[in-house]
């Protein structure tokens, strides 16, 4: 068991690192830096100055170590555009992204569970069917698009709720929504799948040999067992949410490190780029960590071996 | 002294799929969507009434056919610089088919080669294969693509290229693990025994039998990269303007959405039914191939 | 008095294949009642519909289905539930699945006394243990602690058998609770059962394909062949006198020291058990039958030679 984290842990280390080499490789695709940087009015000095002033002029190499013995220590650069250090901009940032995540969770969570165990309970019935038409519709629903709709629906024609701005809880609510619509299908899909393979096995026939109430068979001794994919999953979507958000940021204009990324992209603020791919990046793996820990509390054969 | 074996089998009773109907119901659905979607991309210049470039600044917003006051010449209006609606949605169907089909290309050479050289010669070869997958998996697609796309400029095949080159992870997920499950069966074993090559075993043997498997992963991966582009597009770096992608022209009609709702419902309507089509499309030959290819 | 257990006439379908047609047995108080058949003959299947416990797609009717006299066709789900586990209990064929790999033994043992007897989480730990020992598990405090998977097979089955005896039911319905165990322990097992039977006072529905089972443990014997009882009897009467061809078959195919002569060859019975279609008539094992004429496949009246024993054939023999 210990062994196997110990094993997980150091292959993370080694996604890390190649993220950090791949993020540095693709911020420097675009040839000269210092050109892009220095603006199209620039002037040959103009453009060396700025080649000097951060350390462009040096050899890649011993750009790349510095670059990844500071992110080490926690210094991931100045971003040329605020003129501030990007791990405080990311710090800055971060609350709004998370807090979006997590609101898309809980609802894709809320809205999953339910409806994957009800599939399942009806298997092969027409509420069966109805749910893995919705599974469908989520899938196929363009995130953006589904965003603007909303904001006409519900900001313009209802007027419930605000159309952007990251103010109260309210402003979560749209965004949260069409997060969580990237996550559901799977989610659902999983749940279902899950429950159905739970609640046809010997062990359930055994709770209900046992007399024990409906709700006792589906949700304690059902959905405990059919959770343990689910989790795992679920953790991976987060992190694939916390990836897409950058696209429902632009959306609902919320000032996140999806925003920020996006903002720095159109201002070759290189240093904040790849330091948002880094920290995506490293988030998404501890996610999967955390997965294969809470497993291991589901699951004690896992816990066992 | 027994009369016979364990008597099981008849406790929970055979169950017949009523949904088998519904399924095949479904299935013909996405692939009439599918048919149709590629015979506008194919035929697109032939089908399309107006140029879908020319703008004609007297003729702005034009509403389409259901609206009072629309213009029979432009049967779903026009946009905020006058260009036909509806040629610009046929138009923009030729470059959502044509980035999924060839990102769909790109991804699945790579994460086919990847998954069957993991899957087939497993050890070191496969931890390394993972290796590729768990790190592919951990960075966040958008923003890379649109780092990418920021930072060399947009082109369609700089956007081809980089789609390409992030979304093979299913491919190679699944390539892997069907190459695994062919890998022990008899007929690679007496392949094996006849003194086949390694390269021939993998070609003749194995390909063509994870063939079904990838067919389904290739649909969904379709989808997903139509939806990936009109993300990147709508986001301002995908698809380079006047190019009409259906992204980019929610993108663009977007100022006008609160008073013209109809500038994005059309093109947006038009991504839903394409990408909802291929994934019936797929769950049908998933089905029909009696293979699950969820990763 | 009436029986523990009565059913007359079950039928059990799914879809339009008949797994018990019209099958009738009666389980008295304190009584071992073995139902043997092959594989696919509807033994499970009496039992699962005894518990309401068929598959969904299953359709079950009787002329009368009562435990304690109480009807169980017309009981509602909840009502059922609150026998199940309760009064009647059951273990199954399949130790190794058939405990929740998520909870502890201890807490599946404790969940049934404290849904049925309100009983205290301390009261029912005590119970579990108190049961564990005398399904003579040692360590009994131990065990309540660990997981399925940490367990062997006999255990699991000791298991089993101690958590259907967690609230003192009337009767105890074992499918083929021996099958997927190694022959030491199942002997083991079914010498645990017998005795629990006894001391306990348990009527036992003991469903098994093994006559060397019947022989040991059972106070009757019902012998069921494509969802029929064929023939059904006192043990020591059925094994001295069988008078369904079925059950002459089996028992020449089995070695009955005194019975069967040295050098002379095990029997078998020729053909498998057949499909029966929808309105089949007559006797279902003529196919396979040696005395079978014509008159096999009309109605077969069910003949009773003696009050205790009876069976289904048309030869009186």
């Amino acid at each position: 068991m210990l062994q196997f984290f110990v094993r997980r842990l150091i292959v993370a280390l080694l996604v890390a690192a190649t993220v950090m080499t791949l993020a540095f490789v693709l911020t420097r695709l675009s040839g000269d830096l210092a050109i892009s940087i220095a603006g199209p009015n620039a002037t040959q000095a103009d453009v060396d100055a700025v080649r000097r002033a951060y350390g462009l002029d040096r050899p890649l190499l011993v750009q790349f170590f510095d670059w990844v013995g500071r992110a080490l220590t926690g210094d991931l650069g100045q971003s040329y555009f605020f003129k501030t250090p990007v791990s405080a901009l990311i710090a800055e940032r971060m609350p709004v992204t998370l807090t979006l995540g997590l609101t898309g969770l809980v609802i894709a969570l809320a809205v999953s569970l339910p409806l994957g165990i009800l599939a399942a309970v009806r298997e092969n019935t027409a509420i069966d069917r109805l749910v893995q038409v919705v599974a469908l519709l989520g899938q196929a629903m363009p995130s953006f698009w589904l965003g603007l709709l909303l904001m006409i629906v519900f900001g313009l024609q209802l007027g419930w709720l605000p159309i952007s701005g990251t103010g109260s809880w309210d402003n979560y609510v749209m965004p949260g929504v069409v997060l969580a619509f990237s996550a559901i299908p799977a989610l659902t899909r999983l749940t279902r799948a899950g429950m159905i393979q739970s609640m046809a096995s010997d062990y359930i026939r055994t709770a209900r040999a046992k007399g024990l109430s409906r709700a006792s068979i589906l949700l304690k001794h059902a959905l405990r067992n059919a959770a343990i994919p689910v989790v795992a999953i679920t953790a991976v979507q987060l992190g694939f949410m916390l990836g897409g958000s950058i696209v429902i940021e632009q959306v609902f204009a919320l000032h996140g490190v999806g925003f920020l990324a996006w903002e720095s992209i159109g201002k070759n603020d290189f240093p904040v780029v790849q330091a948002v791919v880094l920290v995506l990046a490293v988030i998404y793996v501890a996610l999967t960590m955390l997965a294969d820990l809470m497993n291991a509390v589901l699951d004690p054969r896992l816990r066992a071996s | 002294m027994s009369i016979a074996t364990a008597s099981r089998g008849a406790r929970r009773g055979e169950r017949r799929s009523p949904r088998r109907g519904w399924r095949s119901a479904s299935t013909w659905i996405g692939a009439a969507i599918v048919a149709i979607a590629a015979f506008c991309a194919v035929f697109a210049p032939l089908l399309m009434p107006h140029d879908p470039f020319a703008q004609d600044l007297g003729k702005r917003l034009l509403v389409p056919f259901w609206m009072e006051g629309s213009d029979p010449e432009h049967l779903l209006g026009t946009d905020q610089l006058g260009r036909d609606y509806l040629s610009r949605l046929i138009y923009g169907c030729r470059i959502s088919m044509l980035i999924g089909v060839t990102v769909s290309v790109v991804s699945g050479v790579i994460g086919i080669t990847l998954g069957v050289l993991g899957g087939f010669f497993g050890g070191r070869v496969d931890d390394a294969v993972l290796f590729a997958i768990t790190t592919r998996l951990s960075i966040p697609v958008v923003l890379v693509a649109l780092a990418v796309v920021g930072l060399l400029g947009s082109s369609m095949t700089l956007l081809v290229a980089t789609l390409g080159l992030l979304l093979w992870d299913r491919f190679a997920v699944v390539a892997r693990s069907t190459t695994m499950q062919v890998r022990n069966l008899d007929f690679v074993a007496a392949a094996w025994c006849a003194g086949c090559s390694r390269f021939r075993i993998l070609l003749h043997e194995v390909l063509p039998n994870i063939a079904s498997h990838l067919v389904v992963v290739a649909t969904l991966e379709i989808a997903l990269a139509i939806l990936l582009e009109a993300a990147l597009s709508f986001l301002g770096l995908g698809v380079p303007p006047p190019l009409p992608s259906w992204g980019l022209m929610i993108a663009e009609a977007k100022d006008y959405m609160f008073f013209s709702p109809w500038v994005i419902v059309i093109p947006g309507v038009a991504l839903f039914v394409l990408v909802l089509g291929i994934n019936l499309f797929g769950d049908g030959l998933r089905d029909s191939f009696g293979a699950r290819s969820d990763p | 008095m009436t029986a523990l257990l009565e059913i007359e006439q079950l039928q059990v379908s799914f879809g339009s294949t008949a797994a018990v047609r019209g099958a009738s047995l009666s389980v008295a108080r304190g009584e071992t009642h073995c139902l043997v058949g092959e594989s696919g003959c509807g033994k499970s299947v009496t039992a699962l519909s005894v518990m309401n416990l068929l598959a969904p797609n299953a359709r079950r009717s009787a002329k009368r289905l009562a435990f304690e006299g109480q009807d169980l066709l017309g009981l509602s789900d909840s009502g059922m539930a609150n026998l199940r586990g309760n009064a009647m209990a059951m273990i199954f064929q399949e130790p190794m699945t058939s405990l929740n790999p998520a909870y502890t033994v201890g807490s599946q043992m404790t969940e049934v006394l404290r849904r049925h007897k309100r009983a205290s989480q301390r009261a029912a730990t005590d119970r579990a243990a108190d049961l564990l020992a005398r399904v003579g598990i040692t360590a009994p405090g131990l065990r309540l602690g660990q997981f399925p998977h940490q367990l062997s097979g006999g255990l699991r089955q000791r298991v089993m058998i101690a958590m259907a005896l967690m609230c003192e039911p009337r009767l105890l319905i074992a499918d083929e609770p021996t099958t997927a165990l190694d022959v030491t322990v199942q002997a083991q097992i079914l010498r645990l059962l017998s005795r629990l039977q006894r001391d306990l006072g348990l009527g036992m529905l003991l469903i098994t394909h093994d006559l060397g089972i019947v022989a040991r443990v059972a106070h009757r014997v019902s012998v069921m062949y494509a969802g029929e009882v064929v023939e059904s009897a006192p043990t020591a009467e059925l094994f001295a006198n069988p008078r369904h061809p079925y059950t002459q078959g089996l028992l020449r195919c089995v070695p009955v020291p005194g019975r069967i002569k040295r050098d002379e060859p095990l029997g078998s019975i020729p053909g498998t058990v057949p499909r029966i279609a929808p309105g089949f008539a007559g006797c279902a094992f003529r196919e396979r039958c040696a005395f079978a004429d014509e008159s096999c496949s009309s109605a077969i009246p069910r003949h009773r030679p003696s009050a205790a024993h009876d069976f289904l054939c048309r030869l009186p023999a």
